[in-house]
């Protein structure tokens, strides 16, 4: 065998490649219905708590803080751990597609909400007050004239950010979530065989690359706001 | 026929504002009737921006009161957006929704404030357009639009709530000097249509030449207020004179 | 509530286990010391490559900065340490995690050096060729000193989530923090060694965090 065979028979095995990719398929469809729904509650999430902050409730306002570091500091992997293992030892027991989509909305949320909140402050106070010289109430305000200002530039941070979070899908292999790289790693114990993690790798290219480029895309399109 | 005396529309009563030691207003009593144009002068930190924007509740004065068509604005139960709604204000850095075309800007609070649906709303945001002599500029966003274009808008905006009275914050203040006219004509026609107004300003000819009355304040006191003619020509006050003297160089 | 208290906040395990848990820990440092000053200059290659006046050069860094990017870092770590050994390649755990972390930390670290040094305008660049430093120097000297002052923020939270993702040299059985709580867990069924582990991450993170969100708004601002 010569040096290249050697390599297409690792990573590249037709064999495996037919048996195995209905399992890559199906794993690639959990990832995607975790991705969209942490991405969905996640980000709807965190703009609630950055509406909330907004009214500067003091004692609130610290709970959010609190929320919001611990979820930064700990790893999520961490924290799907004490979730999946220690729940069911006092009665709630939640299955590791839960723990693991629970998690990362969490963390997201956490992100998103710093990101929103710091856009929120960065509409000038002028259009709050321009806003509510016509009478528009504090939370319609918010709504129309200072949101889509905060959004549009919070729009290149916060995909950076959910494009990483929605990656941490594939730590639901940890806990036996059958996503991704879970059935990947599966199939490559069965198969004898790296070709499943090649598999997985192309799988998860074609997932986020075009994620990356669109956020790069608007990175660049909206760089012009920092200055 | 009884010639008709018009109405104050505007009391401010012994107002006071404080922030922590330092008095942003020290006492100003102040009247505006309907259709006059009240111009307050004096240096910067006088108060004027202050007295302006308590008269929205943009601030909320330390006492004193605020009657606005015989209402006390200042009750602290009051609702504010429906007392908001009926005084009209432009800012010196116009302000306008950068998201949003004039069209919206000007239709905005018609719509979600007042609750008129959209077709109404833009009827009556056009008129005001029209009015401030940009109805061709509708669907243009602010930053294609010149300063003096924006203020335009901006008064636009407050005009569509049809406010009872209009309070002007250093309007031209932010403007080059070729694009002062084409504002202040906005507002000279605005006075001949009968409103009521009250503006903070530097444009000195134009207080001459508009004003019913003029006011001048210095460290939160009204230290002078009449005619313009006695203002301008034959001001009494010392401070008045010292600050006009340095207003011309 | 005391079922609570005894299934995550069990002091006799946790006194059990912290022999163990600061054995983890300090691997989990080791670990750290390692992988960050290695990110940060492999960072820093990857964005003088993509800054780079060649084409050649800037083409192929772009698309392996976004290839890395877009793999999940715990697929990268089980391909490098699960799947090259297939090819003949067998690395320790602790190589394993080290390569992967480079590879992917420092696409992620270039990018951050990237944006900052997009931040510094040419005619600093300009002004620093025309008394004669050449464009290295002018790079080291000139662009990247501001460049990094402007995008300090973000190198601190990525140097935060890189702590973070450490924890994922469990997975392939490297004996750091959090794999020694679960191995903890595994002997005592009892989640007190990973809240544990938790409050380690938080004592060595919290500050990090809070030192990151205070640069963030006073830059913003």
């Amino acid at each position: 065998m010569t040096r290249s065979e050697r390599f297409i028979d690792t990573f590249f095995k037709y064999d495996v490649m037919q048996q195995y990719w209905p399992d890559i398929l199906k794993g690639l469809f959990v990832t995607c219905q975790i991705a969209v729904l942490v991405v969905v509650c996640g980000l709807a999430l965190g703009l609630c708590l950055a509406i909330l902050r907004s009214y500067r409730f003091r004692l609130v306002n610290l709970c959010i803080i609190v929320f919001i570091d611990l979820l930064r500091a700990l790893p999520p992997l961490v924290l799907i751990l004490i979730l999946y293992f220690g729940l069911p030892n006092v009665g709630v027991s939640l299955s590791g597609y839960v723990v693991l989509w629970l998690v990362l909305t969490l963390v997201l949320a956490a992100f998103a909400e710093e990101i929103f909140w710091a856009g929120i402050l960065s509409v000038p106070q002028g259009q709050w007050q321009a806003a509510r010289s016509t009478g528009m109430s504090y939370f319609k305000t918010l709504i129309y004239v200072v949101l889509p200002q905060a959004i549009r530039m919070t729009i290149a941070p916060l995909t950076n950010r959910t494009i990483a979070i929605t990656k941490n899908t594939a730590l639901g292999m940890v806990i036996g979530v059958g996503e991704l790289l879970n059935q990947a790693t599966t199939a490559q114990s069965f198969a004898g065989n790296a070709t499943p993690l090649m598999m997985a790798t192309i799988a998860y290219l074609i997932l986020f690359i075009p994620v990356v480029y669109a956020g790069r895309r608007i990175e660049q399109a909206y760089a012009w706001r920092k200055r | 026929m009884f010639p008709v005396q018009p109405l104050p529309i505007l009391n401010v009563e012994d107002l006071h504002l404080h922030y922590g030691d330092m008095k942003a207003l020290d006492g100003v009593t102040l009247e505006a009737k309907t259709g006059e144009l009240t111009f307050l002068i004096g240096p910067s930190g006088s108060g004027k921006s202050s007295l302006l924007r308590c008269c929205n509740r943009l601030e909320d004065p330390s006492s004193g009161r605020i009657l606005v068509d015989g209402e006390d604005i200042t009750q602290r139960n009051i609702n504010l957006n429906r007392i908001r709604r009926g005084i009209g204000m432009v800012f010196q850095s116009f302000n306008l929704y950068p998201h949003m075309t004039a069209k919206g800007n000007v239709t905005l609070a018609l719509r979600k404030v007042l609750g008129k649906s959209r077709k109404e709303a833009e009827e009556i945001g056009l008129a005001q357009l029209e009015r401030v002599g940009l109805v061709d500029r509708a669907d243009h966003y602010p930053n294609q639009l010149s300063g003096g274009q924006q203020q335009r808008v901006a008064i636009a905006r407050a005009l569509a709530l049809e406010p009872k009275i209009m309070l002007f914050d250093e309007p031209t203040s932010a403007l080059d000097p070729e694009l002062v006219g084409e504002v202040l004509k906005v507002m000279r026609q605005l006075k001949e249509d009968g409103m009521t107004m009250v503006v903070v300003s530097h444009e000195m000819r134009f207080a001459k030449s508009a004003a019913d009355h003029v006011v001048f304040m210095a460290e939160g006191k009204i230290v002078e207020a009449g005619p313009p003619a006695q203002i301008f020509d034959a001001p009494r006050a010392e401070r008045t004179r010292a600050f006009l003297q340095e207003a011309h160089h | 509530m005391e079922q609570f208290l005894f299934q995550f906040f069990n002091l006799d395990i946790m006194v059990q286990a912290w022999p163990i848990m600061l054995r983890g820990f300090g691997m989990t440092l080791l670990l750290c010391a390692v992988v960050i000053p290695m990110g940060l200059a492999g960072g820093l290659l990857v964005a003088i490559a993509s800054t780079a006046p060649q084409r050649w050069i800037r083409w192929p860094t772009a698309v392996l900065v976004d290839l890395f990017r877009a793999v999940p870092p715990l697929a990268l770590l089980i391909f490098i340490s699960a799947g090259l050994p297939f090819a003949g390649i067998r690395l320790s755990p602790f190589t394993a995690v080290c390569l992967s972390f480079l590879l992917n930390n420092s696409a992620y670290y270039g990018e951050i050096y990237r944006a900052g040094i997009d931040s510094i305008g040419t005619g600093q660049t300009e002004a620093a060729r025309s008394t004669g430093l050449n464009s290295l120097q002018a790079m080291a000297y000139v662009v990247l000193p501001q460049a990094v002052r402007n995008v300090l923020p973000d190198l601190v939270s990525n140097t935060i989530e890189v702590v973070k993702l450490t924890s994922l040299a469990s997975v392939v059985a490297f004996a750091e923090l959090l794999y020694s709580a679960d191995m903890a867990r595994s002997i005592t069924y009892n989640a007190s060694p990973i809240v544990m582990a938790a409050g380690f991450y938080l004592v060595l993170l919290w500050p990090a965090v809070r030192l990151a969100s205070r640069l963030e708004r006073k830059l913003s601002t």
